[in-house]
């Protein structure tokens, strides 16, 4: 999956999670908290929706490298290599 | 025989089993959620008589938020659920009311309506009230700042008139406590900001409408909701960790962890543990619902709610006699802004009442007793609401046997023990309490419950 690839596989997970959420302005070098009402149990979410989705770990001590888009693309990128993206599921 | 083997069984589907199933289905975790009874929902359920359906437990759903709000815990958990807030079709309160000795408290919901409501009751007090708002948004109940202290106490560093302390602590002990006299500051924190800077709502079609998406969502999930399969035991391995559950009938399940809402006496006991006296909780209830000619407003009374005690200093304590008609909720279920009923009135009476004196009754004597109890809670509501006698057309009522036999809760306790289990260990590995137990409180706490349970002790455990 490349850089946009997997930004739309994380907003596609946000949308499910927060479906009231408005995603279309969010910036990817700020952290998603600040942008969005995303509190840490919805962190969790996202981290079980990568897993259930594309079979990526995030362990717990890693939550915090999600912390923006950017770097959910620079921790992702690797483990998401020649996944398939998955959206509305 | 075969066994199937589950990473998760949940003993009781009633808020807490049902929420800790969804979020243990949604991730695709092999669950099943397991109840003696035909119905689920536990404590907050209904049944059918005569053609109508009767709603237990739920009077109102606490922590009401305006459509658009996020960061209050009712969408917080929707969301953790995956359940629209659209499908739950909450009406509002009209107005609610607090009635002590001759003072009274009408409140509507959110922090401005409270304190409009106490400036012109209490004007004398409402600067110190303001200020105990304050202290209740800072306090952290579930943090470093934890205080299981008495909140009759510290309400009176901020209020001085001691009636106005007890209209505040009337609606929260009947809400929550789980002890009988005292009501803990961080309970009443949490009591006090669902029920008056929050606020109270209900489902149009009452608690029928929230089990249907429970349910709903929990079979959407790939979840297993089995009903009339009362566990009999909770199985344990050679190391004294919980494997599995027997149920009534002889069968097994095997399973990684088992999350118990049964209560932590009772789940003790199912582990073959017996508690001591003093963790059975102790306050129970008994309440009648009355069906109404034409809506309770009609016949003369307004309020959604009302929380009354004739004594100024309020006693919260299992009753000397059957049920004790001197302090009480009323809940007019059709004074919400919209509901199902038509042109009936919908009105509920619950009293505190001795779970032992109406399990010692012999059956000949049971139901003389319940239409004498009755007939004193019906007028005492009369005295602060209205008296439905001369308007009905059916009626109904349970006692603290029905509780135990429907819920298994000892003692007919509905609160639970009042001795918590804050982080739901009750000392056998792979074995969580969830629901009241752990110390939450309301609908939506006892559903925050389940599924905070189930990330921390499923979702976000190692695997083995």
């Amino acid at each position: 999956m490349n850089r946009e690839e997997i930004i739309l596989a994380i907003k596609d997970i946000i949308q499910t999670i927060a479906p009231d959420e408005d995603l279309s302005e969010l910036k990817t070098d700020v952290r998603l908290r600040d942008q969005i009402e995303l509190d840490s149990m919805d962190f969790l979410d996202i981290v079980m929706e990568l897993r259930k989705r594309y079979g990526v770990q995030v362990p717990e001590e890693d939550y915090k490298e999600l912390a923006t888009l950017d770097g959910c693309v620079a921790y992702l990128a690797p483990h998401m290599q020649g996944k398939t993206l998955k959206v509305g599921v | 025989m075969a066994n199937e083997r589950y990473d998760a069984v949940v003993v009781g589907a009633g808020m807490s089993g049902l929420a800790a199933g969804i979020r243990l289905a949604q991730y695709d975790k092999r669950v099943v959620v397991l109840d003696r009874h035909a119905l689920w929902g536990g404590l907050n359920s209904f049944y059918k008589r005569g053609g109508r359906r009767y709603d237990t437990g739920l009077h109102a759903l606490t922590n009401w938020a305006p459509p658009g709000e996020k960061s209050t815990p009712l969408p917080k958990l929707l969301r953790q659920l995956r359940i629209g807030r659209d499908e739950l079709d909450l009406a509002e309160q009209g107005f609610s009311e607090v009635v002590v000795g001759g003072a009274r408290l009408s409140f509507g919901n959110g922090r401005a309506s409270i304190e409009d409501a106490v400036a012109r009751a209490f004007p004398a007090e409402i600067d110190g009230f303001r200020a105990l708002v304050q202290a209740v948004l800072a306090h952290d109940p579930f943090g470093a700042q934890a205080d299981s202290g008495s909140a009759r106490a510290r309400l009176s560093t901020w209020i001085r008139d001691p009636l106005l302390v007890e209209c505040l602590l009337v609606p929260v002990a009947f809400y929550g406590s789980a002890r009988e006299d005292e009501v803990e500051w961080d309970l009443f924190v949490v009591l006090f900001r669902s029920m008056f800077l929050e606020g109270l709502a209900r489902p149009v079609g009452g608690i029928k409408t929230l089990l249907d998406a429970l349910r709903r969502r929990l079979l959407e999930c790939g979840g297993e909701l089995r009903m009339r399969a009362g566990v009999e035991r909770i199985l344990l391995d050679e190391h004294g960790a919980a494997r599995g559950v027997r149920l009534d009938g002889g069968e097994e399940l095997e399973c990684e962890r088992v999350l118990s809402s049964a209560g932590r006496v009772e789940t003790l006991r199912l582990v073959g543990v017996e508690s001591p006296a003093e963790h059975l909780g102790r306050l129970s209830f008994c309440e009648t619902t009355s069906i109404l000619t034409r809506p309770t407003a009609a016949l003369g009374h307004g309020a959604t709610m009302v929380f009354f005690s004739f004594d100024e200093r309020f006693a919260y304590r299992r009753p000397a006699g059957l049920v004790d008609a001197t302090s009480g909720v009323v809940c007019a279920s059709d004074n919400y802004q919209r509901h199902e009923y038509g042109d009936a009135g919908v009105y509920r009476v619950t009293c505190l009442a001795n779970h032992d004196l109406w399990s010692a009754l012999p059956d000949d004597d049971y139901q003389a007793a319940k239409r004498a109890s009755a007939d004193q809670m019906l007028a005492a509501a009369g005295k602060v609401a209205l008296d439905p006698r001369p308007h009905t057309t059916a009626f109904d009522m349970f006692t603290p046997k029905t509780i135990r036999r429907y819920t298994g809760h000892l003692g007919g306790a509905v609160y639970g023990s009042p001795a918590k289990a804050r982080d739901g260990h009750v000392g056998v590995e792979r074995l969580h309490l969830v629901g009241t137990d752990q110390g939450t409180l309301g609908i939506v706490g006892s559903l925050l419950s389940g599924v905070a349970a189930a990330n921390r002790h499923v979702l976000m455990a190692p695997t083995r």
